[in-house]
């Protein structure tokens, strides 16, 4: 039942080969947790973006494992297999009136890979992550035995299981509830700022705003360090929208579908066409400056309309550098990153700034810390590497931490320093329930976990 | 063939095919009976498929190798389907199955004997309804030439190939339509992620969705193009040189 593949992250680097298997979705499994191979790791759709989801030995593929169980129109409690993707969800609920409590800057997260890697939206700062809207999590543990976990039974691994990376135990079902939306439509403000001070007095004026984000031009120097789009969002009231769209208020148009038929050629991105790209982003913002209304696709998931858009970075793939940065510290540690990339004339078309709200203490590996958070992708090549090297030093400094679904390249020392002694209690649980030897992943042996 | 509060019954509805071709007919609103030997598996399917459709679902026991139980599990049924789809089969392991002589009996009996005649009970209460109804049996390209891969599992599927057109031709002054299919690689769970040769691959949705358009059509075979053009150049090369050959 088992197979070869060459898997990667969606950076599409590393690459690894990995023997695969589809997730069951009943335990026991034959042969235990691994399926008697060393040690197994399990993959959703694999859109982590580096390796936290390859294991040589075994990568469980759960695509396959997408039913979806019980929902409760009462309480809003949708109970699926760990396979089923987020786009699913959206695609089955939005219509009904419901709408998943956080969602993620992509809709092909699977469920597992969603609460493995505690996930946040754009409304963090009033939401918290992916994690706080689990009711029970059914996890496969080291030792073949199947735990229901939650905030009241195991609530120790179940925290751990939140932004775990897999590494506690296989997802095979949870319970994640849902909210109620009165349309399928987004009412969104864009902002254009022309510098990082600007762009954070309005991320701290708008805690109430429901969803935030901002696109940050990370190749403007100088005084422009900083310069953003910041599009502040909430559910449209179907009061708000025009006559054809109250009709039928969940009903979204049929969006066109491109793909990238091919990796893009290693020319095509340089320090030119990307500042002449961002600079051109950045005025075209400035004139759809103001209100109006779009629908959730759009607002929630722009790049997902592009198929395979990850190879618009070319054959050797892209890292993406994701940080979490103090709010005492945020400031100084932004303009540094902004400068040091700017500097390097290296960075991409979709950086991403975002104010987060209070983290989770409780689930050690879990990303998010209230400040700020700066996520950009760089194509790969040994220059990128050496820039990030320094951002991480910036970012360390700071008392800031990387986000390790987003990481294929960080230090075991960068990870240490980020997540502190939450990390021991982690690893310490790991040890305790068997699973350090049992579900290990490229990034958990790279980074000892 | 109005699709409203029709229902299609799915026999061997286990398998990643099985699970698309159903959840494709349930896109389009028809009820859905699931039947198979798991009928807890089964019970997950349904629920899934209630809940995505919104549409009723059904498990009920099936055993293909019980052909005494046959017209009794028609019976049991709470509804006459519209639409039949078997999806009963067993690949297993040519190697070691022809040593053994009840392993024989079973690949021979799950993909021929219990199909041919389960489907002989549903053709003749789907033809009484007098109303428009299909069978849809699942063959295999394995079928088209006996090779030492898998010739015990291509005999099989070659005679159930043979049975369903037989029962076509019976039934095509009736109202009830008799339609084959033939798969070729669909990428199931285990091939997830893994290099395939992308031409003559499909996955089960893809696949799931081409059966029933064929189906709305009235197809007789679905068969898809490539593997068409390939099988025909491999059913067409003389004996003395396919045996030479490697496929």
């Amino acid at each position: 039942m088992t197979s070869q593949a060459t898997l990667s992250g969606w950076g599409r680097w590393p690459r690894r080969t990995c023997r695969t298997a589809p997730l069951l979705a009943e335990a026991p499994f034959p042969g235990g947790p691994t399926l008697g191979a060393a040690s197994a790791i399990t993959r959703g759709n694999g859109r982590s973006y580096g390796d936290p989801a390859l294991n040589p030995d075994m990568t469980l593929t759960g695509t396959r494992a997408n039913r979806m169980l019980s929902f409760d129109p009462g309480t809003g409690d949708l109970v699926t297999e760990a396979g089923v993707l987020m786009s699913e969800i959206l695609d089955i609920f939005a219509p009904r009136g419901w709408f998943p409590q956080v969602v993620p800057g992509t809709k092909f997260g699977s469920v597992g890979g969603m609460i493995g890697s505690d996930v946040h939206g754009k409304n963090h700062h009033c939401a918290g992550s992916f994690g706080d809207h689990v009711n029970w999590i059914d996890l496969l543990c080291a030792d073949g035995e199947l735990r229901r976990c939650s905030s009241e039974e195991n609530a120790e691994l179940y925290n751990a299981t939140c932004g775990g990376m897999g590494l506690t135990g296989h997802i095979l079902a949870a319970s994640v509830r849902l909210r109620r939306i009165a349309s399928a439509w987004i009412a969104q403000e864009t902002i254009p700022v022309p510098d990082l001070d600007t762009a954070m007095g309005v991320f701290e004026a708008n805690h109430d705003t429901t969803y935030s984000v901002a696109w940050i031009d990370c190749l403007a120097r100088g005084d422009s360090r900083g310069r953003s789009l910041i599009y502040l969002g909430d559910h449209a009231d179907p009061e708000a929208l025009d006559r054809e769209k109250r009709a039928d208020p969940f009903k979204l148009p049929a969006r066109r579908k491109l793909a990238m038929p091919l990796d893009a050629p290693s020319w095509a991105l340089n320090a030119l066409t990307l500042r002449a790209f961002n600079q051109a982003y950045y005025k075209a913002g400035c004139r759809k400056a103001g209100h109006g209304v779009v629908d959730y696709d759009s607002y929630f998931f722009p790049l997902d309309s592009i198929a395979n858009w990850n190879r618009l970075y070319g054959a050797p793939g892209f890292a993406q550098y994701q940080c979490a940065l103090p709010l005492a510290t945020a400031r100084d540690a932004l303009l540094d990153l902004l400068e040091a990339i700017s500097e390097a004339r290296l960075g991409s078309f979709l950086a991403v700034l975002k104010r987060m709200g209070p983290g989770a203490p409780e689930r050690p590996l879990s990303f998010p810390i209230e400040g700020y958070t700066l996520a950009l992708d760089f194509p790969l090549s040994s220059r990128a590497l050496t820039l990030l090297d320094c951002l991480d030093e910036i970012t360390v400094a700071a008392g800031g931490r990387l986000y390790l679904a987003k990481d294929s390249r960080m230090t075991q020392r960068t990870f240490e320093a980020g997540y502190g002694p939450a990390l021991d209690q982690f690893r310490a649980l790991r040890a305790e329930t068997g699973a350090t030897d049992v579900f290990q992943s490229v990034q958990s042996r790279r980074l000892a976990i | 063939m109005s699709a409203q509060k029709k229902s299609v019954l799915v026999l061997g509805a286990r398998s990643d095919i099985a699970r698309a071709i159903a959840a494709e007919f349930a896109r389009k609103g028809y009820n859905i009976m699931l039947a198979g030997r798991d009928t807890g598996w089964l019970d997950r399917d349904a629920s899934d498929m209630s809940l995505r459709f919104q549409i009723e679902t059904t498990v009920h026991k099936f055993d293909a190798l019980d052909l005494d139980g046959h017209e009794a599990f028609f019976d049991a049924l709470p509804t006459v389907p519209s639409i039949v789809v078997c999806a009963v089969g067993l690949l297993g392991d040519q190697e070691a199955d022809v040593q053994d002589p009840a392993a024989v009996r079973r690949i021979i009996d799950t993909n021929f004997t219990g199909p041919a005649h389960a489907l002989e009970v549903a053709a003749r209460r789907l033809a009484a309804t007098e109303d428009d109804t299909a069978i849809v049996g699942i063959g295999s390209v394995a079928g088209d030439r006996g090779r030492a891969k898998n010739y015990l599992y291509g005999a099989a599927k070659a005679g159930f190939g043979e049975y369903l057109s037989g029962m076509r031709q019976k039934y095509v002054q009736s109202r009830l339509h008799v339609m084959t299919v033939k798969p070729g690689f669909v990428a199931t769970a285990m091939t997830e992620g893994m290099d395939l040769p992308g031409p003559l691959t499909s996955t089960p949705e893809k696949f799931a969705k081409n059966v029933v358009r064929a189906l709305d059509k009235r197809r007789m075979v679905y068969y898809d193009l490539r593997w068409r053009v390939l099988m025909g150049v491999i059913t067409h090369l003389p004996e003395r040189i396919f045996v030479r050959t490697k496929f």
